[in-house]
């Protein structure tokens, strides 16, 4: 189950959507929102998202995750408006037979969410207010721009 | 031909609005998109480097090569989780 939603998240929901007679296990990774962020208190915290096209992303996380491990069910849950400090921003649960493969699948899914999925957080400060921004997410910027640069060199006969 | 070009977080506040539609050349690249919104806008200027570019909810290379009708989404880095 792949979903955004301005609500609460209710993790029990989100457990059981991934709970079958088959799986020995669930992994479950739950991001909570905090109070601090680089030396700073944060009073608030809201999120938006490109939302059809996060959830595409997210779907072929889900997908990504069962082509690559054995697990039985994936569950990924983002909430996106105002989340007070202390609550789930996001939920991502995963079913499998054995907990080896469901703590890989669900740090994948983390990982790659925090990196591609079109989905940003503001912090709200004292004095002002910034736009978070993931460093692997930055990192998959840079990273582009030196798959175009060997594209580039390749071309002009820089690279074998 | 149009784009409609959507942008978020802060490239919206970069430019002010969340879609625009913008009439550009055949074959325009999604790298023609940024210099049309960044030479408009200095705070566009700014986030540019940064920023990864969708098209039709895909990410694409800057080079890409538009088509009339395309939706394109200008991303800043996420930060989601």
């Amino acid at each position: 189950m792949v979903r955004i939603q301005e609500e609460k998240i209710n993790v029990q929901e989100i457990l059981d959507s991934v709970i079958v007679p088959e799986a020995g296990g669930v992994d479950v990774f739950i991001g909570t929102t905090r109070n601090h962020s680089q030396g700073k208190n944060v009073l608030a915290l809201s999120y938006e998202a490109y939302v059809p096209m996060a959830l595409e992303l997210m779907r072929g996380i889900e997908k990504e995750l069962h082509q690559r491990w054995n697990i039985h069910k994936v569950s990924i849950v983002h909430r996106i408006g105002d989340v007070p400090v202390t609550e789930a921003s996001v939920v991502i649960a995963v079913s499998a037979d054995h907990r080896a493969e469901a703590f890989a699948a669900c740090r994948y899914a983390i990982d790659t969410l925090k990196k591609d999925v079109p989905i940003w957080k503001k912090e709200h400060f004292e004095n002002g207010e910034i736009w978070a921004e993931n460093a692997e997410s930055k990192f998959a910027v840079n990273q582009s721009r030196i798959i175009k640069t060997s594209a580039e060199e390749k071309k002009n006969g820089l690279l074998d | 031909m149009k784009i409609c070009v959507k942008f978020f977080a802060s490239a919206r506040e970069a430019v002010g609005e969340s879609d625009v539609t913008v009439d550009l050349h055949e074959n325009a690249t999604a790298n023609d998109v940024l210099d049309f919104f960044s030479s408009r806008f200095e705070a566009m200027k700014q986030i540019r480097p940064y920023v990864r570019v969708a098209v039709n909810q895909s990410y694409v290379l800057n080079e890409h090569v538009l088509n009339d009708g395309d939706e394109v989404a200008i991303i800043p880095p996420v930060s989601g989780g």
